[in-house]
Order: C-alpha cells, then structure tokens, then sequence
C-alpha cells in the first residue's frame, strides 16, 4: 500500500503543533500586553475636553488649592467637579472674554451644564470613595500624580485592579500626615517607615484586600 | 417587569405538567397519611408525601419545565457563544461624561443621598414616609422615625410606591377621547363647561375624590362649592371604611374615628380583621402589639395573647395564639354571642347554634376578657356590617377598654360621609341625566364600584366626564378628558395620618410627565390663580398661624407632620338604643349557605397597586400565591364541591358571575369562598393585564363585602403560581418553637437536637474576625409574614421581577424570602413564618465551590458576592443548603426603558444575565457606614448600620449588627437561650440565627382542642 502521505508532512506536522502552541503563547502575552497598554487603559493619554483647562496653571502658577473645586473630595464618593459657578467666581472678572473660555460663558447664561470628558473612569462595578482615602492620608498625588505639572489633564496610573491592589495590601507606603495630603510636593522622611507606622495606627488604617471592599 | 413576561393564556392547555402533582398525588388523599407529632408541612400535597416522593417532586419542580429548544438551535447557540465569548473583552471602556451642575444645590454632596419626609396615602390616611434622593432623584423609601405611625416602618405598600411612580405605563399625556390632547384644550373644555354650570349654581357639578383628610383639598373644594352652591362633592373608597363610620354615627351619636393602643392590651380579639398588617395604622399597631409579646431572659415572662376569628386567614391570624375559622356570617353570630357572654347591656343571645368550636371560644374569650377589664381589645374588621360593629363598641364600652386600648377620636376625615350611599346617589343622578359635567379625581369606580350601581353605564349619560389619574385606567377609558395625575412624590399636599397626624407631603422630584394634583385642578376649577404650595401654606396659616408660623412650617417640612396634632381621645357616650338594635338584629340572622367574602388582596390591595412587578410577584402570606388571586376554599368544602387546587369554579352572587381557579387552604373557614379584589384589571397597564379575575363583579351595594353564593365546578384549568414549594427545606426542623408554659419549664429546648459540631471540625481553615464580625437575630415570634421586608430588599437591592412564568420555573429573584410552614390539623393548622435570607456562614460551602472565585469570605464574615467575576456556573447555588442563592436565568433588569433606570439604587450593581446573586447584608450600607466611621476615624456605633428588611420590618423581627460586639443588639440576641442556627449540624456556622417561637395559648382552648 503506497503512503498516504508525502515525508514532507511530518515536518509540516512538527512545525504546525509547535506553531499553534507558540501561538498560543504569543496570543496570551499580546493579550496581556494590549489589556496593560495605555491604549486600553488611556494611560497618559490626554482626553480633549471643551474648555483646555490646566491644572498646571490652576494649581502650580496661582496656587488655588484642590477643594477649591473638588469640594466634595473629604466628605463624599466623588471629588466633585466644579459647577460652572465655581469657573465664573473668577472668570466673571478675569478672561471674561476670553474665546476659549465661551463654552463656560454659554453654560452659565442658558443653565445648561458643561460636559467634561472623564479622565479618571475606574471601571463600573467599582465602588470606589474619594473621601475615605483623603481622610486616611492618601495624597492626590498618589493616584493622579503630579497634576500641577499638567498643563492637560491624564491619567497617570492604570486604575486597573492589580494597580489598586498593589496600595491596598501594603497602605503603609503611602500613607502621609493628614495636612500632607493635598501638598503637591511632599517627600516623604527617609526614617525606615517610622512616621508611616505612627500614622498607620493613628488612623487606624486597614489593608482591605476582600472583594466588597469595592465591588457589590 | 416589562421584559420577560412569557405570559400565559388564561386558562392552561397544556395541563399535563402544572397537573403532575394533582392526577398523581390526589392531594385530599394524600393527606389522610398520618403525620409525625409537630411536623410542619409546607402544601397540602406535601402533607401527605413520603420521603421518596418529596425527592421526587422536588426533582419535578426544578427541573426547567418544558422550554423546548431544539438540538440544532442549541449547537447553534452554543457554536456562536463559543466564537463570540472572547470578543466581549476586546471593547475599549468608552470616554463617559461628566456633567456637573451649573449651580450646585445646597447642602448636597455628589455620591451622599439625601432624605426628606414626606407622605403617601392609601385612602386618604398617610403613612408617613422618609425618601431616599439620590441628586434629585427619589430610589428608595423609609419610614419616618419620628413620626407616631411609622417610627421608622412602612408597610408593604409604601416600601413599592417607588415603582408606581416610575412606572412606564403611567399615564404620560393628556387625552381628548382617544386622541392625545394638551393640557391648554383641557382648560378651555373645562371653563366652557363651568361656565354652563355657574349659570345653574353648579346644579349639574359633581365632584368626585377619595377619602379626604386633608385640610388643604377640603378647603379647596369648599372654595368650589362656594362658587358652585348646588354642586355636590362626593367621597369614594373602595376601602370599606363605611361600616365603621356608620356604626360609629349609631352607637356614638357622630362619626368618630376608632384607634387602638396595642400597647395597653394584654388581650386582643379581631374579628376578621388583618389589624396588624393591612389598613389604616397597621405599621403602628404591628409594632406596638409585638413590644407585648417579646420575652427577653431575665426580664418580665408575660405576653399579650390574640384570638383571632376570621374567614379568610390572615397574617394577623397567623400570629394568633388562637385561631378560628368562620364564615362571616358566623363571625356575626359570635359577636352577638360573645356580647351576650359577656352581659353586655342591650346584647341578646342569637337563637342561632354556632359551630361547637366557636361555642367553646365564645364562653373562653369571654372570660379572658372580663378578667382584662381594660387592658382587652375587640376589633371588628373594617368589612364587617354596622351591627357587628356597633357590638364590637360596646363590648370594649363595657370592659372599660374604651380610653386605654379602644381610643374613640374626632374623625380625621374632613366630611365624614356614607360613601357608598353617596356613590349610589351620583350613579343615579348620572343616570337620570341630572350630572352634566363630573371631574373624577384619582379615582377608579369603574372598576370597584358595587356593580348594580353600573357606574360606566351610567357616566357615558354625563356630557363632560374630567378624569384625573396615575394612569388612563377603566374610569378614564370612559370619561372625554383625561388629565395624567401627579404621583405623590411629584406634589405638595397634607395629609392625615391613622391617628389624625397632620403630614406635609413634598415633592421630591419635578413632575416626570405633564402631570397635575387634584389641588392644581380644582384651583383651575374654582378660578385661582397661584401655586399649590402657596395654597397649602395659606391653608396650614389658618391652621397654625400666628407669629411662629415661618419657623413651624419649616420645621414641619423637615419633620414631615406637624408634631402634637394627633387628636386627644374624645370622651364617648355609648347609646344603650343602638346596641339593643344592633343585637336584635343579629339575633335574628342565621348561617346557613355558602358565602363569598370579598377582600382587598394582601398584595395589590383595591386593585391600585395591580400593576406594580414588585407586589405581584411577592408571595401572599398565607397561599404563597404569586401573579394572581382565586377561590379560596378550605379542604372540606373542596371535597363537597369536588374540586381540587388549579380547578375551575363558577362563582355566582346576584352582582354576577365569575369563574375562578381554586385554591384549597388549610385553616380556611368552611361554608365559604374567598376571592380577592384588585385582580382582573380590564386597563390596569402591562404588568396587571391577565393576572387573575375581578372579583368586584361579585360585589354589590346590598353585599358589599360578600354574601351567598352559588358555587359550581366548570370545566377547565388554571395554573396558579405558587413558590409554596419552592427551596424546601425537606422537613428538617428548621422552625423550633414552644408554648410559654413549655419555655418556663424547658428554657433549652431549642437546642434539643444538640450542640453543633466544634468550630475546627472542618478541612478548610478556619476564619478569624478581629474587627467588626456581622450577623443577624431573628425573632421568629415577631414574624407577621407581611412581606415588607422582601420588598424593601427588591428596592433596596434592584432586585428583578421575573414574571408569572418564571416564578413557576422556580426563578423568582428575591433575596429574601419568608417560609410559612403549617403544623397540625388539616383543618385548623398553625402557621410559622420563617424569613430566610442568605446566612453568611462562616464555613460557607458556596465559597468552596466556586471555580473563579466570585464569592469569597470577607474578614467580617461575609460571603461576598462579585457579580462582575461570575460566570454562571451555579454550583455554589447547587451547594447552597439554605437555597438562598439566585441566578439570572435570563436578563431579568430592563435596562433599556429609561424611566426604570431613575429608579435604581446607584449603590448596587444591576445584574446581568448568567450571573449569580444573594444576599449580602446590604454590604452597600455597610460600606457607607464604615466609610463614614473612619472619616471620623472610629468605631462603627452599634444600630449604625441597618439592613433595608430590618429598617422596614414593622415589627422589629430582624435585628443586624456586629457580634464580636458583647453590648450590640444582635448579640444579646444571639445570647438568649432560644436561639438557634438553621441546619447548625452541617458545621455551615451562620451568622443569621433565629429565636425560637413562643405562642402563649389559653390552657383551658389548648386542652379541649
């Protein structure tokens, strides 16, 4: 009986197993690569929104602290962003006719509000509250980096659940004086985690690992 | 609610499956098996069940009935889920918006709810209410705390109201016969009309309302009639209320209002009344009769005891220490006789005989109270006639009880009227063409009105009919104009509460359509102009006025009610005349026949709540019953008529006839039928629409409530849906209770079964909970099996409604659910409710289970539940020994129609198909709490957090807190010598246990019986 197949097909054999499972291997670490990347997780991406509003300037050039606008950042789940009032506080006397600053000037007059584009957009199932990080030392910083150094706003961190993950099992390393947390520039002391285990027991902060911590 | 209704036709054809368990299993039959002393049974098929046939039938019961999918449509299904399953993931989170306000309103914190007081009425009595609005935007309802006919509970009622109010089959616009219409042709239709009428002094005006009990409407349409001299107003419940009114007006000279202090009572006797769980105060009266109930160790030993005599079990029945079973007609009877018993002046002994029980009862009770001179109650139920009404004053006059337990105030309707007499007189002025233009305001008596006033028939007489409602309903289907009503948390008003409580109602959202009150129409009406709030103000500066009143208006508005308005108690002169009649005539009547009693359905009540998913789909107290209503007969009368549970009945009355599904109850009076009201909506919007028959076609003006009745099999089936046995506990004893006299002698003997296996006698590890450790106590004694808890949970937890189908297949979604258990005879069972929710135990076979880890323990002994990592296996469900799990069988939530998606809670993920839920304690609530404890930097106060069942719970049964706290609530609970953990032998650990049930029966009903 004749070969059904020529001696070439064991090699197309070989290389066909080998290749499908480096294949697959390369499929796994693509998609893990393409799920960490910052164009799935908008990383340092910079979102266009209406008016080009710069923390930098806001922040680093006038000096106008975050709860100015993000009134609600200690008592609430949100941050708080600014009704148009807060905007027109000022720029009813200052840029009041600055073109680039109509969107806020039409929002105001036909009360309707503005529409920011989110930078910061943790996922949905995600129950996360600004106020009780805030409240237990955790610096803005921390997780929206330095946003005094931002002309445009981004994102500077993943927001992904192993990037939570990471501050939650071990909070002592970023915890700060209560005073510290809304400075831009704070460094914390080199003394070996002496002043971050006073505060870890002063607030009574917890590592809080189990799932309804956030989702529910 | 709107999305997965695979409904059904009316009457079954394919009966084979829904009649498994009837052609198999002879349920009459079965139950002539004899029964293990003190075993609960869940049905009547399962009283009768050997153990292999329970196997059996729950094998049945699970399996998804025939939902036929082909073998090639399943590869086909299965090939593209296959291909499709990864590509989910590959979607980039989309930029969402973020829209702040432009103005930011005070006081308001983005994420932070906020509460406001307000009310809701039923009949025109408020139940005082606290709204939960989240940025503007009402989702969830409380009791108020403060107010006397709340603190802090509601009913069912009001717990689903969030879902009228979001309902998309409320009426959206104005209509002009059957064409949509504006709001400005209304007017000018109505000022044309008027302006007819004004010539006439208003000669061929009719208003009709609801009960009236607020002040401000009462002086509005006095500003009417002052225009309109010869109009008439007419007042118009079908809560029959009129009874009480009109005995009152006999044995008292006026028409007072009747309350109850349960708390002074150490007796009570209802009489066909559901006090405790239905009608105006029941949230008041549940919780104050409990507080007499509840023993704790080392503390006083002594309980109030209830009789109960009613035809239809009810859930106060169901916590009766005894319960007897009459046909109203004998309820009557038993009144004259107990009155006679008692030496009542004027009572007369009915010649009639009653049933050898009810004899018994009578010379028992009677003694009972005499010996409780003033500390007794006799309450007679609202839809019981004038006579037994009048008897039931003057027992408690004579007792000593009127002051004390039996509270005799002013009315708290502004125009106390006969309104059935009422209403049949508009009906005739329709009818002879007297009316020429009626405004129906919020009413429906085209539906509930008696039927041989033929009320439709005769209003298409009436050139220019108004209607104002929530919804475009039987009555606007005939009238030319109708106008979308304003729902209660869309409008100002006033209402008075049970105990004449005067209540603020305020909107918490801006009209969601083109919406108006009543206020706004008769302000139209009478030709002013302004704003209904001003109305009210100007109203309550009549009231309170003077120079405080800036500072007391607004701290009503905060309040809710204006706080010292409840009425004194009014000192009463009982008329020897009347009680005389009242006997006489009672003496006279005799029981014989078959009667229907007409009820209000503990679920949609007169029908209003008909198309609300959430109290459709709870199960009724006693039959289980979902989606539907029925002839409700006891076993007895079954087997007279030859019928059995899913038959057909004609009921015939001389109103009319209907033909009713059976539904045999254990513990139901003999000689009668019950059929509840509400169902059959002709027009009651998509979710009422083929649930159940209209059973006000039985009632007429002469028997309102019900009278004789001719019934007879027909032909046909009708599957009724029942979670009755669904998640069945396989007869374990989960419910443990004694008697008083058994507790005093045997404090333990809710451990008789023996301690539960030591903590490390498991191959998983064991938890340790150094903080905050939750759990639950339950009182099973407190328990009335009201249903508010499961519905607080629905709305609390965006629970799904499911539909009749689904509930069949065994896929109802509630977290919560109350097990009733019936123990004993056929006949005259005793009822147990048992809430079961999920236990969090801490060896919870669920975790162990799960391949992706979706549920796991939390370090404060939850099991929680993460719905974004489930994938839908069900095995933790399948593992689960308390069947507290739920899965998403289909994508239950409509997530698409808009409205619906205003009334979620944004602290609780929708669930989406596939996925598993349960309970968690309302781990949101925990969240905010602790959240809020550690901005302070401290510890979580014990009573901080309270679970949405908890909250609602009228009678405080559920009690939720940390138990590594010694002084917390719920520890103390736990370390009463009743109490006890469920299937505690499987080493599960739950930190749900309950207390055991303590009934305190008369010795000398217990022995004979």
């Amino acid at each position: 009986m004749p070969q059904i197949f020529h001696r070439s097909a064991n090699s197309i054999a070989r290389v066909s197993i080998f290749g499908a499972a480096m294949f697959g291997i390369g499929a796994l670490f693509l998609t893990l690569a393409i799920t960490r990347s910052s164009w799935a997780t908008r990383r340092d991406t910079v979102i266009p929104q209406p008016v080009p509003f710069s923390h930098s300037h806001h922040v680093s050039d006038i000096g106008i602290d975050c709860r100015y606008c993000h009134t609600s950042v200690e008592s609430g789940r949100y941050a708080g962003i600014p009704p148009t009032q807060t905007c027109m506080n000022c720029h009813s006397q200052i840029w009041k006719d600055s073109p680039m600053l109509e969107p806020v000037r039409a929002s105001f007059k036909t009360n309707t509000p503005m529409q920011w584009n989110r930078v910061h957009d943790v996922a949905d199932f995600v129950y996360f509250n600004h106020s009780v990080h805030v409240n237990k030392g955790i610096g803005c910083v921390s997780c929206h980096g330095r946003v005094d150094r931002m002309p445009l706003m981004r994102r500077e961190n993943t927001l992904q659940m192993e990037w939570c993950l990471a501050c939650h099992r071990h909070p002592e390393r970023f915890v700060r004086p209560l005073d510290q947390v809304f400075n831009m520039e704070y460094d914390a002391p080199h003394d070996g985690g002496v002043l971050a285990k006073k505060l870890v027991e002063e607030r009574h902060v917890q590592s809080l690992t189990n799932c309804s911590t956030c989702h529910r | 609610m709107h999305d997965s209704d695979g409904r059904e036709p009316e009457h079954d054809t394919h009966g084979h499956d829904a009649g498994v368990r009837g052609s198999q299993e002879p349920a009459l039959a079965a139950t002539r098996a004899p029964l293990m002393e003190r075993e609960l049974w869940r049905s009547l098929e399962d009283r009768g069940r050997t153990p292999a046939a329970r196997v059996r039938v729950q094998a049945e019961i699970l399996a998804p009935l025939a939902e036929p999918t082909s073998r090639r449509s399943f590869l086909q299904l299965m090939g593209a889920s296959m291909a499709l399953a990864g590509l989910g993931a590959c979607a980039r989170q989309p930029i969402e918006k973020i829209v702040p306000y432009v103005k930011q309103p005070e006081d308001l914190v983005p994420g932070r709810p906020l509460f406001f007081a307000t009310a809701l009425t039923i009949a025109g009595v408020a139940s005082p209410v606290l709204v939960e609005s989240h940025e503007g935007r009402p989702t969830k309802i409380e009791g108020n705390p403060e107010h006397p006919a709340s603190l802090g509970a509601t009913d069912r009622f009001a717990q689903a109201d969030i879902m009228r109010l979001y309902d998309p089959d409320r009426s959206t616009v104005v209509m002009h016969l059957d064409d949509i219409s504006t709001w400005a042709n209304c007017t000018e239709a109505l000022r044309v009309a008027l302006g007819e009428q004004l010539a006439k002094r208003g000669a061929g005006l009719r208003i009709l309302t609801p009960s009236v009990t607020s002040p401000a409407l009462a002086a509005q349409i006095g500003a009417v009639l002052a225009q309109y001299p010869d109009a008439k107003w007419v007042q118009y419940d079908p809560d029959g209320r009129d009874a009480v009114r009109e005995a009152s007006r006999r044995a008292f000279g006026a028409p007072m209002s009747v309350r109850y202090d349960l708390s002074n009572a150490d007796v009570v006797v209802t009489l066909d009344s559901d006090l405790l769980t239905s009608g105006p105060g029941n949230v008041r009266y549940a919780r104050d009769f409990m507080r007499r109930r509840r023993i704790h160790e080392g503390e006083s030993a002594t309980m109030n005891r209830l009789y109960a005599v009613e035809s239809m079990p009810t859930s106060t029945g169901s916590v009766a220490d005894h319960r007897v079973g009459l046909a109203p007609s004998e309820i009557a009877l038993f009144t004259a006789a107990l009155a006679a018993e008692l030496g009542v002046a004027g009572a007369t002994r009915p010649s009639a005989a009653l049933p050898d029980k009810a004899a018994r009862w009578v010379v028992a009770v009677a003694k009972e109270l005499a010996a409780h001179r003033g500390r007794s109650l006799v309450v007679a139920g609202d839809c019981l006639p004038v006579e037994v009404q009048v008897l039931a004053f003057a027992i408690n006059a004579a007792l000593g009880n009127v002051g004390p337990t039996f509270v005799v105030t002013d009315p708290i309707e502004v125009r106390p009227t006969a309104q059935h007499e009422e209403l049949a007189a508009l009906a005739s002025d329709m009818q002879s063409g007297r009316v020429e233009t009626l405004l129906v305001l919020e009413s429906n008596p085209v539906y509930d009105a008696p039927v041989d006033l033929a009320f439709g028939d005769a209003m298409r007489r009436v050139p220019n009919c108004f209607h104002l409602g929530l919804y475009r309903d039987e009555t606007a289907e005939l009238c030319q104009w109708h106008v979308p009503a304003v729902h209660e948390l869309e409008s100002w008003g006033d209402a008075r509460a049970y105990d004449g409580t005067l209540s603020l109602q305020q909107p918490l959202v801006e009209p969601l359509y083109d919406g108006h009150s009543s206020l706004d129409v008769l302000m139209l009406v009478a030709g002013q102009t302004g704003t209904v709030l001003d109305l009210i103000r100007s109203q309550w500066q009549v009231l309170y006025g003077g120079a405080g009143f800036e500072k007391l208006w607004r701290r009503t508005l905060h309040d809710g009610f204006a706080s010292g308005s409840q009425f004194v108690p009014r000192g009463v002169e009982l008329r020897a005349d009347a009680v005389r009649d009242a006997a006489t005539r009672l003496a006279g009547t005799s029981a014989s026949g078959n009667e229907v009693v007409l009820r209000f359905d503990p679920n949609v009540h007169d029908g209003r709540f008909a198309n609300n998913g959430w109290l459709q789909e709870v199960p009724k107290p006693w039959t289980k019953l979902v989606w539907d209503n029925a002839a409700i007969v006891s076993a007895a009368m079954a087997h007279e008529l030859g019928v059995e549970t899913g038959d057909m009945v004609e009921l015939q009355t001389d109103g009319g006839k209907v033909e009713a599904g059976v539904w045999v109850l254990p513990g139901h009076a003999e000689r009668c039928v019950t059929a509840h009201l509400g169902y059959g909506r002709r027009r009651g919007g998509n979710v009422a629409a083929g649930a159940g028959f209209d059973a006000y076609a039985l009632s007429t003006t002469r028997s309102r409530w019900g009278g004789p009745v001719q019934v007879r099999k027909v032909a046909g089936h009708r599957t009724l849906v029942t979670t009755q046995e669904h998640h069945d506990m396989m007869r374990r004893n989960l419910v443990r209770r004694a008697t008083l006299e058994e507790f005093t002698a045997n404090p333990h003997f809710a451990h008789e079964e023996g301690p539960a296996p030591a903590r490390d006698e498991s191959m998983f590890k064991t938890f340790e909970y150094k903080g905050n450790a939750w759990g639950v106590a339950i009182d099973l004694g407190s328990c009335t099996g009201c249903n508010a808890c499961v519905v607080a949970c629905n709305s609390e937890n965006n629970i799904a409604v499911v539909g009749r189908d689904q509930v069949r297949r065994n896929r109802e979604m509630h977290w919560i659910r109350i097990d009733r258990y019936f123990e004993g005879d056929l006949n005259d069972p005793q009822i147990h409710h048992q809430p079961v929710m999920c236990m969090q135990c801490e060896n919870a076979p669920c975790e162990q289970v799960c391949p992706v880890a979706a549920t796991s323990h939390s370090p404060e002994g939850l099991n929680d539940m993460v719905y974004n990592r489930c994938v839908g296996t069900r095995y933790c469900s399948n593992n689960c020994p308390y069947k507290v799990r739920r899965f998403n069988f289909y994508g239950y939530q409509d997530v698409k129609t808009p409205v619906l998606q205003l009334m979620r809670n944004p602290d609780v993920t929708i669930r989406t198909r596939g996925v598993m839920e349960k309970c968690t304690y309302c781990v949101q609530r925990i969240n905010h709490a602790r959240i809020d404890a550690k901005n302070e930097n401290r510890p979580i106060r014990d009573g901080e957090i309270v679970t949405a069942c908890q909250q609602v719970c009228p009678t405080e049964a559920i009690v939720f807190g940390d138990i590594n706290d010694p002084e917390s609530k719920v520890a103390k609970m736990k370390r009463e010598t009743r109490n006890y953990g469920v299937l505690e032998d499987l080493n599960t650990r739950p930190r749900t246990t309950y207390v055991a049930k303590l009934r305190n029966p008369n010795s000398e009903l217990e022995a004979k019986a």
